[in-house]
């Protein structure tokens, strides 16, 4: 096809074809143009804004002018790891984490269990979006609902009562360091809180996961003669446990960064996340709040590389 | 008469691996030209080259004689069938088989007009409404090949068009599509690893391997007259001798080919016809094919010989492992070979 | 076929319907509650039902600033992310080169990193480039993960999208511009929808990192944030929480629906 005819023929006109044809020879500048808009917002916002936050966790405040010091040093560091308060905090929020994954995973897994082997395909896709809808809905919708269902007179304690379990409840809440005045300002309100939370990322993994083992062997465990509880132990659970590890990342991370419940629901005790919110507001002490903030990056990090062995990656 | 498609030292590489190596091939207007050879051998590599989806990293590549290495697909009169058809799934048959023409401008009624004679040349005149999700597999290969031929363009290229359909089908379409190469007189050039297909098929066929083409010749010439023992096996099977062999029994230093059914099996011991040559063996096994035998025969040397013969008139008893037998073949029909490329 | 082997007791029934059931309680008890008449404690079962505070509700000139901001920061993050993200889908969905590896690690981060990583970080960054906080800088942290959202979305399709369909129409005569409008985007269009729909109530429902960003400016959820600390208009929360319940659940099924249409389609 001759010039001529090229240009009779274009469609959209001469500057498109021209232009098209100009990247068809160089392909990787159209990839480099395709990709620049992205990658420099991403780039300058996020990964820069997380690069700044490290530096600034090695910048220290003055404590007389309270002033950010733009001068590297380590000391914000060595604050908040010699700090005895500091390091409850840690210990705190990690603590909460391990028992909500551990809650998480034993609640999921019955249910995700359920759906996996003995709902029928239609009821399948019903529980399917069962578990997908609290997911969806707005995460502060949900901390408020529990805050008015976990309140002196809301619906937990007229529940309970009209059980008569009220003394069991008052036991609970006079149980020291969990207990508290009331369940929506106690470690217990703040547990049952973020189990139902994360329940549903929970459920997921360990649903798909179980969704992965062929019905055929289940089956040929029985015929060779395990009964049903060992055919769990010996070939559901092992198949399973990637998902829950999967899970269990999620709900790790989730409730180590997590600063908005510990405020709403909770203890007087601070929280990793209340941490971080209190120091860069009030106080203005950026760094410290970098520093903190960094905590559970870290965490997450050996936390991931850990499970990793357990094969959650295959599982996400 | 200027070539249709010229390739001048055409070389791509993908990484450390040279899919097309130094291929230098010409194509004649209006001839059906198959590339035949297997998987990752560069023949569909060489078929996205002509069409423009891949640039050649050295050589050119000429259309009708002008230099379109740097000319992308839709300038190029070039029209490709996709091995998954490539329908575009949100739109309809018809709508399918007009872009070409809507994309360069021609007008609605003149669209119209052509589509419909287009689909009734490829004999799917009542599916214009229909989507290619509602099509069976030869349907749909139907509707690739009307989008590409309304483009009137000068080469037809074929990517493995008939992979997806079952035997029959094939190869009622083998027949279709030579009659509409002929008829329309425009140039094919067809990709297959299927041997018979090509042989079938095509004016001339182009045997890969390994990036380079190692025979271009027409059918009967490929199969009576095979370069090397991989074209000599890979068309038609053929029972290729290595040197030492051919060098015992035929004083030949070079490896030769026999193709099965121009041997025959004779109880052993049973004098030599003159011109044919003999060789001694055991039956290793055999399998029965309706119209033919196809036996296995040891060498005292190891080697494995296939012999195809017309199963009328063999017993089982002259056919069972570990009886011992010769094989024989006219001296004539023995093929001197080049050694493989490195 | 259900045989015997995989009929569930009526104690796994049981179990697993208590287990939605806590799933779903808390939102229906939200819903409740918006109609009770009590208006001081959060007592249960609620004394009467009522609507009038909805009708208070929408008289309140705080509460529709704070919607109509959560509206617009939605909006704005959203049309940004739909650009950004599909350029990125684009770009990476079948390319090679060196350092593609990081770059998809690098989009995962915003989703990987709990939300006060990325507050904290573009507050640090803001304060120390003196940037004042406002809206803004909202859709700024908005925008960043919503992009990934429809990043992921959008490359999800492409990656089903068998490439012979651009080079047929590239064949057939269209270039890179026609192959676009008349292939590519069809195909995509409900990627780039669901991918929307879901950026949008991400956007309208964020708080975590919202918070750091928005300096005194007040999204609807922020306002439900603030009310949760000064319990004066109780049952106007409750109002509020139905609505953000209705304008982020919504999008976020059609979304859903979406994409697994298409997924049954192709």
């Amino acid at each position: 096809m001759n010039a001529a005819a090229r240009g009779a023929a274009g469609g959209t006109g001469g500057w498109s074809r021209a232009l098209s044809s100009f990247f068809y020879r160089r392909p990787n500048s159209y990839i480099l143009l395709l990709l620049i808009p992205p990658l420099l917002w991403f780039g300058t916002v996020y990964l820069g804004s997380l690069f700044s936050l490290l530096l600034q966790s090695f910048y220290a405040i003055n404590d007389f002018t309270a002033e950010i010091v733009r001068e590297p040093t380590l000391a914000t560091y060595k604050q908040l790891v010699t700090r005895p308060a500091h390091i409850d905090i840690v210990v705190r929020t990690t603590l909460m984490a391990i028992t909500v994954t551990v809650a998480c995973a034993i609640i999921a897994f019955p249910l995700a269990y359920y759906m996996a082997r003995y709902a029928t395909a239609r009821m399948k896709t019903y529980l399917y979006v069962a578990v997908l809808l609290p997911m969806w809905t707005s995460y502060l919708v949900k901390v408020y609902a529990w805050r008015l269902i976990l309140a002196k007179q809301g619906i937990l304690t007229w529940f309970l009562d009209s059980l008569g379990l009220t003394p069991a409840l008052d036991a609970a809440l006079n149980t020291p360091v969990i207990g508290g005045p009331t369940l929506s300002s106690s470690y217990i309100g703040m547990f049952i809180v973020f189990v139902y939370m994360w329940l549903p990322y929970m459920i997921l993994p360990i649903h798909a996961a179980l969704e992965r083992v062929p019905r055929s062997l289940l089956q040929a465990s029985a015929d060779l003669g395990a009964r049903p509880g060992q055919t769990f132990r010996n070939v559901v659970l092992p198949l399973a446990f990637p998902g829950v590890a999967a899970g269990s990342v999620f709900t790790f991370s989730l409730t180590l960064g997590d600063y908005i419940i510990p405020g709403v629901v909770g203890a007087p005790g601070y929280f990793i996340g209340m941490m971080v919110f209190q120091q860069q507001g009030t106080a203005g002490n950026i760094p410290l709040a970098a520093a903190f903030s960094v905590v559970p990056i870290v965490l997450i990090a050996i936390y991931l590389s850990i499970v990793k062995r357990f094969g959650a990656f295959d599982a996400l | 008469m200027t070539a249709a498609i010229e390739f001048r030292n055409v070389t791509r590489s993908f990484g450390s691996v040279r899919a097309v190596d130094d291929v230098s091939v010409e194509v004649a207007a209006g001839e059906f030209f198959s590339m035949l050879g297997p998987s990752g051998s560069g023949k569909t590599t060489c078929l996205r080259l002509i069409a423009g989806f891949e640039l050649p990293d050295s050589g050119h590549i000429l259309l009708d004689g002008i230099d379109v290495s740097d000319v992308p697909p839709y300038d190029r009169n070039v029209n490709t069938v996709f091995q998954d058809y490539a329908l575009f799934p949100h739109m309809s048959v018809a709508q399918n088989v007009e872009y070409g023409l809507r994309v360069r401008g021609v007008a609605a009624d003149e669209r119209r007009r052509r589509t419909d004679e287009m689909l009734a040349l490829v004999k799917l005149g009542e599916f214009g409404e229909r989507r290619p999700q509602q099509l069976s597999g030869g349907q749909r290969q139907r509707v690739a090949l009307a989008r590409a031929l309304i483009n009137r363009p000068k080469v037809l290229l074929l990517d493995e068009p008939l992979g997806a359909l079952d035997l029959k089908l094939r190869e009622a379409m083998q027949i279709e599509l030579k009659a509409l190469q002929r008829e329309l007189g425009i140039t094919f050039v067809f990709v297959t690893h299927d041997q018979g297909e090509a042989l079938s098929m095509s004016d001339r066929v182009a045997v890969f391997d390994r990036g380079r083409i190692v025979q271009i010749d027409s059918p009967r010439g490929l199969y009576g007259r095979p370069r090397n023992p991989f074209v000599a096996q890979f068309v038609g099977g053929a029972n290729v001798l290595t040197s030492e062999l051919a060098s015992t029994t035929l004083g030949v230093a070079r490896p030769v080919a026999i193709r099965p059914e121009q041997m025959r099996i004779l109880a052993a011991g049973t004098a030599t016809e003159p011109g044919w040559v003999a060789c001694a063996g055991t039956i290793a096994d055999s399998q029965y094919h309706g119209a033919t035998l196809r036996v296995q025969v040891r060498t005292p040397a190891g080697e494995l010989l296939t012999v195809a013969q017309a199963e009328a008139g063999a017993t089982d008893a002259a056919t069972r492992a570990g009886t011992a037998v010769q094989v024989t073949w006219p001296r004539e029909s023995v093929v001197e070979l080049e050694a493989d490329h490195a | 076929m259900r045989s015997s082997f995989d009929k569930a007791t009526v104690l796994h029934r049981l179990a697993a319907a208590g287990g939605i059931f806590f799933m779903h309680f808390p939102v229906l008890i939200i819903i409740l509650y918006a109609f009770t008449t009590e208006d001081r404690t959060y007592q249960f079962p609620p004394p009467a039902l009522t609507t009038h505070w909805f009708t208070d509700a929408f008289a309140r000139d705080d509460i529709w600033a704070a919607l109509r901001l959560s509206f617009s920061v939605a909006t704005c993050a959203t049309l940004a992310a739909l650009l950004l993200g599909s350029l990125a889908a684009l770009g990476l969905a079948r390319s090679r080169f060196w350092g593609k590896e990081a770059i998809t690690l690098a989009l995962v981060l915003p989703i990987a990193l709990p939300g006060i990583v990325t507050g904290i970080s573009l507050l640090a960054a803001l304060k120390l480039a003196n940037v004042e906080l406002g809206f803004w800088t909202i859709v700024l942290g908005h925008a960043t993960f919503c992009l990934v959202i429809v990043y992921n979305n959008v490359i999800a399709r492409l990656r089903r999208l068998p490439p012979s369909l651009t080079e047929a129409s590239m064949d057939l005569g269209a270039d890179g511009l026609q192959t676009l409008r008349y292939v590519l985007l069809p195909q995509l269009g409900s990627a780039l929808l669901a991918g929307g729909m879901l950026a949008f109530a991400l956007s309208f429902d964020e708080i975590i990192v919202t918070l750091f960003t928005a300096g005194h400016e007040k999204t609807l959820p922020i306002w439900i944030y603030d009310q949760l600390f000064r319990p004066r208009d109780r049952p106007l929360t409750n109002v509020v929480a139905v609505l953000v319940i209705l304008i982020t659940m919504l999008p976020i099924i059609a979304a859903y629906r979406l994409t697994r249409s298409t997924d049954e389609r192709s």
